[in-house]
């Protein structure tokens, strides 16, 4: 049989049930060539025990020790598998993969006031990344200012400090809000800073309808589980959520609205499978409320996106990327009845997985790295974060971002991987992997859906509880030495010499309180009283927050101010401290 | 011989709101035989300094991987000591520099545990604290 160039060879001779690539009486001779492989591994065994015994994923879940074809001839290569940028999306969402387009290189960064992060932003774009990503420090993200008593030592220790529009002025100086993406990565007060973006783009005099794009990460379900930053109670925080959905649909089309988060829920200890099912499920919660709110799907869905961890365990979390793209196809058409393909498309970012990152022989972080950034490009990700060989010590330095970034740029521009879509496709294996996880995440839909939805599921403490035995089987298994870390529990060091990192004092936080005295100084106070009363007469009815929210800003009203205003009308949420 | 089981306040100073590993701590010592009461999140020093003594601790465990260590964690030792509570241990774990470490000790935290610690060793460290004087 001639083969042509450049074609990759399939069984495709007989006309076989199920559109399976293999002919029948193939499957039986494969069946039976299964059953020596059964008798050889069983005799192997006997006389040479395997020389350990668990071979799960990170995760803990079985991995078949051989896949043969006749395992998954069921699975349809059309109705299963698809084709790229074809229902179910399996094989990726774009026709022609990172031909078309690479993933967008964006590196989460933020430290210290708005002028570090605006120097380290302008730093990373020239050093290539593609896009930017924001990092606010807690007070910001939890709605206090850093005059506030919280606030107290944490100022620009985890992200870049942002009181007013006028930090948010400094940190975006000089960078064209109109060329430049950007994700934020923030939620409880995600229409704060939303405004504040939108509000320094007004002031570049860029078309905010027509250029602005980025993302906001606004996923308040996903804190109640794991990141723990909400504020207010859930119902008025799902309300804000679909505020900002059908104000941007109106006047910032091309903002993703959201990003519906796994990357915490893994971080806080789930497995790759209840990362996976209780994204999707938070998702799934977001569209229910968006209709419930009047919304029409197709309005919001296709600005929809997520943002998935990458772990250790290179062929699960491809499996997972893969997973995640057809289970949503489905949920989106079948469950929500949503019409346009854009619906359909689970688009995503992916960061590769801090918790999996080790204080000791750091330098080997640039190789877990490495894994990780393949598992999320093979898997098909639209955007990328790779963390720096230092994040277990501090926020990254200058040189240690520039190698997590170089380590996309190789994989990129030097490893080939990005030449086929969807290279793993139709590998027994991964198409098994696959399939498991789209079994399992159905499972847990059915359960959280007998606890009457993922907001109750939450209420009842559900996937907190899932998680939290899953971290703690996981440090088990670690100090049973079933799990090795290199450097850790393996292959240790006794004498390292210790890496230079980031440090950032407790100076700073005097220096921004200055700043943001100055500000109020300078603001018009009737406009700040004004303001601030609309908004909280406005969230105690049913107005959309956001336009009574960008007026706050736009009069320099402080972060802690706008989230008072709103505590004082929703009141705050405290969790169960339960372990 | 009816020994009093040793208390233990795991605490999360400050906005912190990483607590995998309070958790997993907890729940190791809650199993090593301690009695563990775990604080939530978002603690100021003063509640955490009123809780260790009105729950009568031996011992307080603080989370921190914020990095407002230095500015939270002495303020606790201050606290307690203001309540006549000195003598409970406190020890602490999280993101901590190596160049803070020797602040902290001398301000009074009795031991550090980094990233990659085990709880078992952590369990070690109370009980041989706590070894019968």
């Amino acid at each position: 049989m001639a083969v042509k160039d450049q074609e990759p060879t399939l069984l495709t001779d007989a006309k076989p049930a199920a559109d399976s690539v293999l002919k029948k009486d193939a499957l039986e001779t494969m069946a039976e060539a299964r059953q020596r492989w059964e008798g050889a591994k069983a005799k192997t065994e006997a006389q040479v025990p395997f020389w350990k015994k668990d071979f799960t994923t990170v995760s803990g879940m079985e991995v078949p020790h051989l896949v043969t074809p006749e395992q998954t001839a069921d699975v349809d290569p059309i109705e299963t598998l698809g084709i790229p940028g074809e229902y179910p999306y399996t094989r990726g969402i774009h026709p022609t993969g990172y031909r078309g387009k690479l993933w967008t290189m964006r590196q989460f960064a933020g430290f210290g006031t708005a002028a570090d992060t605006n120097q380290r932003f302008k730093y990373l774009l020239s050093q290539g990344q593609t896009g930017l990503s924001v990092a606010f420090h807690l007070p910001t993200l939890y709605g206090y200012d850093s005059d506030h008593y919280m606030s107290r030592g944490e100022v620009g220790k985890c992200g870049v400090t942002v009181d007013t529009l006028a930090d948010m002025e400094t940190l975006f100086d000089g960078i064209p809000l109109g060329e430049v993406t950007t994700s934020m990565t923030i939620n409880s007060t995600a229409p704060i800073l939303f405004a504040m973006y939108l509000a320094v783009a007004e002031k570049q005099g860029v078309d905010v309808r027509k250029q602005v794009s980025g993302t906001l990460q606004n996923d308040i379900l996903k804190e109640y589980i794991a990141q723990k930053e909400y504020i207010y109670p859930p119902r008025p925080s799902m309300r804000l959520i679909t505020d900002q959905f059908s104000f941007a649909a109106q006047h910032v089309p091309r903002w993703n609205t959201i990003s519906i988060s796994g990357y915490h829920i893994r971080e806080a200890g789930s497995t790759a499978l209840q990362e996976l099912a209780f994204t999707l499920r938070d998702g799934m919660e977001y569209v229910q409320y968006g209709i419930d709110a009047g919304l029409d799907v197709d309005e919001f869905a296709p600005r929809l996106s997520f943002f998935f961890n990458s772990h250790n365990d290179f062929f699960e979390e491809i499996a997972k990327f893969r997973a995640a793209r057809q289970i949503w196809a489905k949920v989106m058409r079948e469950r929500y009845g949503a019409k346009n393909p854009r619906s359909w498309m689970l688009r995503f970012h992916t960061q590769t997985a801090g918790c999996s990152l080790t204080a000791q022989q750091p330098v080997n972080n640039v190789v877990r790295t490495t894994l990780q950034a393949l598992a999320a490009v093979l898997g098909g990700t639209q955007s990328l974060h790779t963390n720096a060989l230092d994040e277990t010590l501090a926020l990254p330095t200058e040189s240690s971002a520039r190698t997590a970034l170089r380590t996309q740029q190789i994989i990129a521009h030097e490893s080939g991987v990005i030449n086929t879509v969807d290279p793993l496709g139709g590998s027994w294996f991964i198409e098994e992997m696959t399939r498991r996880m789209v079994d399992g995440t159905f499972d847990y839909f059915r359960r959280i859906d007998e606890l009457g939805g993922m907001v109750e599921a939450i209420e009842a403490g559900f996937p907190q509880r899932e998680l939290m035995d899953a971290a703690f089987a996981y440090q088990r298994a670690f100090e049973e030495k079933e799990k090795l870390i290199v450097g850790v529990n393996a292959f240790q060091m006794t004498d390292e010499e210790p890496i230079d990192i980031l440090y950032i004092g407790d100076d700073l936080a005097d220096r921004q309180i200055a700043l943001v005295n100055e500000v109020k100084a300078r603001r018009d106070a009737g406009a700040v009283e004004r303001t601030l009363d609309a908004l909280k007469k406005g969230a105690a009815g049913t107005d959309n927050t956001m336009p009574l929210i960008l007026d706050c800003v736009k009069a320099y009203c402080t972060v802690g101010e706008i989230s008072d205003a709103l505590r004082d009308v929703f009141g705050t949420y405290e969790e169960p401290a339960v372990f | 011989m009816n020994e009093r089981r040793l208390r233990i306040l795991i605490a999360k100073p400050g906005l912190d709101g990483h607590d995998r590993g309070a958790k997993v701590v907890a729940r190791a010592l809650r199993d090593a035989g301690y009695e563990v009461i775990y604080t939530g999140l978002r603690q100021t020093p003063e509640q955490i300094a009123a809780a260790a003594v009105q729950e009568d601790v031996d011992a307080v465990g603080l989370s921190i991987l914020s990095g407002a260590h230095n500015a939270l964690l002495p303020e606790i030792i201050r606290l307690l000591k203001e309540q006549g509570a000195e003598d409970i241990l406190v020890f602490a774990g999280g993101i901590i520099p190596e160049q803070d470490i020797v602040t902290l000790k001398t301000a009074g935290i009795d031991e550090i545990f980094l990233p990659g610690t085990s709880t078992k060793s952590i369990v070690e460290y109370l009980q041989t604290r706590f070894a019968a004087a």
